[in-house]
């Protein structure tokens, strides 16, 4: 339709690369956590992970060994030694003063206080001196290096196991799973009376219904904290499972019964005057026929309960066997605000199966979106 | 792993008991009002008056329960003390009214409420707009739509690993501090510079909600009528004004419902400031200082003024979503 006009290749191209910057604008965020997710330690915290995608120049500050360690050789005293420990590493430069921390390549020969440094590039060190030398702290060395991309699965395999990710994984799969299909059924049900069945008052459940939508959760939470307090709920996961199917009713009859009530007239009235019950109308032709509405719900309940943090925190526990991954993830924010291994690789575990369902489901997520705002709202 | 045995085994029971309410309720209502006999006709219509109520009860006592008696009960709880016990009058309220951090969370409401629906609407009707004249638009609306599926706590571990601060004599590892030093400025710790903080947290839910104002103002633009573009070709008007002049004025309805369903979600999110600050540095709004009030504060009171405070905001909005609905119906 736009091409109609001639103008449509000059413009083609701005609208390309306008998409391409929005695109990047939106994924880059999450694709440098995601990188660094990957990344040596260290290396995160010396250097930007755009860097660490071609191999990164990095300027270590490392110690000899200690000098008393020194062993006389043809009248000098010298201590050897590697400074990457294992010999790997490519060092480019090294200095002996902080302010001049490249001055001398590979091979030649520093001189620090009556010593002579050589480091060489594989980072074999050489330090002789004429005198015996004393003292436990070895000689300060700046080295720079270029060390080719390093990626590790460490971290993943440090927060699953004993970061206390891995079991909250299971606390948030605890959760969801009861409280993503429980209220589809429940909902159904209302929404099939709601959208089939003649009785007064219809339209005053389905106004209340609407301004339920909207009511904010901060409204609920106290007293019903109170509540499960008092009938001995307390902090259990039959409170939350409560909780989560409650507050995800009103969406869930909403969608549905917009989507019911404009299944086919025709195919219900021939059904009852077939004979066939309510019940039976209910159960053989409109659960199937409304998969797709009831799938935009369950991915809509599974994505809100697996990253809601709030009514996680109000009605489960702090302790090892309740605490959910988003509730982990506050807390290692928290506690270990600096160790970015930890929190990238600890965030894409919550993220990852969110994402799976995204992904897979973003047909039946869009048509739930256009139902329960474009027709309603 | 034993308690994923328990989460399936609720569901089971969970999905039976329901559907086992609903078979024998209707069996039981079938057994009282039967369809024969000389009173069939009656019995019938009594039937069918009740039966609508047997399908509605799960659904009306949770939703009166967990959604209802908590406005009622909210309303009860911020006249009374710390504790919910003792009558204390007005007094909740007007701590409220003189309180520095409640006067500080309204102003940033403010600023939230005008700044994320506008910016995410902007950007999803770009997007909206742009996406749908290139081939690989699907593609990149995925891409965009993604951040939807983050929760609010992993899309502040994202940003905040963006905003990272380090002094000036390291290396910057955040992506917005390398790019202020690679065009010669200064870093700095943004999340803690008062009032412009708010914008940096604020751009966090503009991201993540524009794949949503995206996809369903997509959906609005294709439902507009060929035969006004069609004409407005054929006078002549450039495709920037076919799109601000024609397509925009035919879709200001969904656009409004895209900014009001944005505007809710703007003061219910407590997350990301709970996580970015916690409302230091003057970044409080009222969602997290609700929360703050109820655990930090312990004080179920003022947490519930809070809570009212929020409520009575929304209510205009909810009140328009049934007007509209109801027109819809007739």
């Amino acid at each position: 339709m736009d091409n109609i006009v001639g103008t449509k290749s000059s413009l083609t191209w701005a609208v390309n690369i306008a998409v391409v910057a929005l695109v990047l604008l939106w994924t880059i965020p999450t694709f440098g956590l995601l990188v660094s997710s990957f990344r040596d330690r260290d290396q995160i915290t010396t250097s930007g992970w755009w860097t660490s995608l071609s191999a990164s120049e990095q300027n270590l500050q490392l110690r000899s060994a200690a000098p008393r360690e020194a062993i006389e050789e043809n009248g000098e005293w010298v201590v050897r030694g590697n400074l990457f420990g294992e010999g790997e590493g490519n060092l480019t430069a090294f200095g002996v003063n902080a302010r001049r921390p490249t001055e001398f390549a590979p091979g030649a020969t520093a001189e620090r206080r009556d010593a002579f440094i050589t480091v060489e590039a594989n980072g074999d060190y050489r330090i002789t001196s004429v005198e015996q030398p004393e003292g436990s702290r070895g000689t300060r060395i700046f080295a720079t290096v270029v060390s080719p991309p390093k990626w590790t699965f460490e971290n993943y395999d440090r927060v699953l196991f004993s970061e206390g990710i891995g079991r909250s994984f299971i606390n948030t799969f605890t959760v969801t799973i009861p409280a993503t299909i429980i209220p589809i059924l429940i909902a159904a049900f209302a929404a099939y009376a709601l959208s089939w069945m003649e009785f007064p008052g219809r339209a005053l459940i389905i106004a209340t219904i609407v301004g339920l939508l909207v009511v904010p959760l901060q409204m609920s939470l106290i007293p019903l904290l109170k509540l499960h307090n008092g009938v001995g709920l307390g902090k259990s996961y039959l409170g939350i499972w409560l909780a989560h199917t409650g507050f995800g009713l009103p969406l869930a009859i909403y969608l549905l019964r917009n989507y019911i009530s404009g299944l086919p007239r025709e195919i219900i009235e021939s059904a009852r005057v077939d004979g066939a019950t309510d019940f039976e109308i209910f159960r053989r032709i409109v659960l199937p026929l409304s998969f797709p509405a009831l799938a935009s719900f369950a991915i809509f309940q599974f994505l809100w309960t697996w990253n809601d943090l709030l009514v996680a925190t109000v009605f489960l526990g702090n302790n090892e066997d309740q605490l959910v991954m988003t509730g982990r993830l506050r807390e290692l924010l928290g506690s270990r605000g600096g160790d970015w291994e930890i929190l990238a690789a600890s965030a894409f575990v919550s993220i990852a199966v969110p994402l799976v369902v995204f992904f897979a489901m973003q047909r039946y997520l869009v048509r739930g979106l256009l139902a329960g705002s474009v027709k309603g709202g | 792993m034993e308690q994923l045995f328990y989460a399936l085994l609720t569901v089971v029971i969970g999905v039976f008991g329901c559907v086992a309410y609903y078979f024998f309720s209707n069996l039981a209502l079938d057994a009282v009002f039967p369809a024969k006999g000389e009173e069939a006709g009656r019995n019938i219509n009594r039937a069918n008056a009740i039966r609508p109520w047997l399908f509605l009860f799960p659904a009306l006592a949770l939703l009166g329960l967990y959604l209802l008696y908590p406005v009622y009960q909210s309303v009860v709880l911020s006249f009374h003390d710390a504790r919910g016990e003792n009558f204390v009058g007005l007094d909740n309220w007007i701590w409220l009214f003189n309180d520095e951090k409640f006067g500080e969370s309204m102003l940033n409401n403010a600023l939230w409420l005008i700044f994320v629906p506008a910016m995410s609407t902007f950007f999803g009707l770009i997007a909206a707009a742009l996406t749908d004249r290139i081939k690989w638009g699907n593609f990149a609306k995925s891409l965009i739509f993604m951040p939807m599926a983050i929760s609010f706590i992993g899309a502040s571990v994202i940003w905040k690993f963006v905003y990272d601060y380090r002094g000036a004599d390291q290396e910057q590892i955040g992506l917005l501090n390398a790019l202020v030093v690679a065009l010669g400025g200064d870093p700095a710790a943004w999340i803690t510079v008062p009032f412009w903080n708010n914008f940096f947290l604020m751009i966090i839910l503009v991201w993540i909600q524009t794949g949503f104002a995206m996809v369903i103002l997509s959906a609005a633009l294709r439902g507009i009528p060929e035969e006004t573009i069609e004409a407005a070709i054929l006078d002549g008007a450039s495709p920037l004004q076919i799109f601000w002049k024609i397509k925009v004025p035919q879709i200001w309805g969904t656009i409004a419902v895209v900014w009001t369903t944005i505007t809710i979600l703007v003061l219910k999110v407590f997350d990301i400031v709970l996580a970015m600050t916690n409302g230091q540095w003057s970044s409080q709004v009222l969602a997290n200082l609700m929360f703050d009030w109820m655990f930090r504060g312990a004080d179920f009171g003022r947490a519930s003024v809070v809570a009212l405070v929020i409520m009575l905001l929304v209510t205009p909005i909810m009140v328009w979503n049934i007007r509209n609905a109801r027109q819809e119906m007739r």
